[in-house]
């Protein structure tokens, strides 16, 4: 006769929710922030969806690949986009997930001399690339032009080695580092779900701690 | 005495680029941090290491 209308809350209740849980004031500072997740692999996509459910205000997502077959196993997408653009696959589940998130996608590929302008206008970086050499480039380029800008970087987390040597390390006030830094995807049995989050969680953990001021 | 990722090092006067080539570092997958400084890479040789510098040689690895 009719469809079922799928309600979802409004957004002023989606509000309530978020600061009933972390306080008005924390609250207030993950929405008004903006983040960049750079590279929407593992690590990313991860990263993007802890972000979004704790109510950061903007996202700014950075990749230039399409969904594989091969990503299933560890990225936050669905088998039915696999050859989308993971910059579009994950903006569609984060607004499934949380609706009034400010998106921003950008299907690039990151280099020293176009990362100034894609990432000006953020607050924290979280560099969550596949290569090591793309990860130096990025790392290397916001150290060196932004000096300003916060910056949660990953090395090492493929295989099944502890999830406890997963670490977050300070390198500089600004500059932070998650991962065990040695597991390298070439030598170690490829990449593993549970251990690609649990790098990805502690690189979104360290940006909420940052946005809290609690680092 | 130079401190580099917490050791000590007797290295004082060589250059970042100097130091490097004796290390086992692929300079591609290296950030340099010196006394919580980021160096660039175009400025591996120029930079000589002096004595009580902290430095810091973050080497990536693959995977994410």
């Amino acid at each position: 006769m009719w469809e079922a209308v799928k309600l979802i809350p409004e957004k002023d209740e989606w509000k309530k929710a978020l600061e009933q849980r972390h306080g008005k004031e924390l609250q207030e500072r993950f929405s008004s922030a903006t983040v960049a997740v750079c590279g929407l692999g593992g690590l990313g996509s991860n990263i993007a969806i802890a972000l979004a459910r704790a109510g950061v205000g903007k996202l700014i997502l950075l990749d230039f690949d399409k969904v594989d077959v091969s990503n299933l196993h560890r990225q936050q997408y669905k088998a039915e986009q696999v050859g989308e653009f993971k910059t579009d696959a994950l903006a569609s589940n984060l607004k499934e997930i949380a609706p009034y998130i400010d998106i921003e996608a950008h299907t690039v590929r990151i280099n020293e001399d176009n990362a100034n302008g894609l990432l000006s206008d953020v607050d924290i970086i979280c560099e969550a690339f596949d290569n090591a050499e793309a990860k130096a480039m990025l790392v290397n380029t916001v150290l060196e032009t932004m000096p300003k800008k916060y910056l949660v970087a990953a090395s090492g987390m493929a295989g099944l080695g502890s999830a406890n040597s997963i670490k977050t390390r300070r390198i500089t006030d600004r500059f932070y580092l998650c991962g065990d830094e040695v597991s390298d995807v070439k030598s170690e049995m490829s990449l593993v779900s549970a251990r690609v989050m649990l790098c990805a969680a502690h690189q979104a953990h360290k940006v909420l701690q940052i946005l809290a001021n609690e680092f | 005495m130079v401190k580099v990722n917490g050791e000590f090092l007797d290295i004082a006067g060589k250059s970042v680029s100097e130091y490097l080539e004796t290390a086992d570092y692929d300079v591609k997958r290296i950030v340099v941090e010196r006394n919580e400084e980021i160096v660039p890479k175009s400025q591996y040789d120029e930079t000589v290491l002096c004595d009580e510098d902290v430095i810091e040689i973050v080497s990536f690895v693959g995977g994410g």
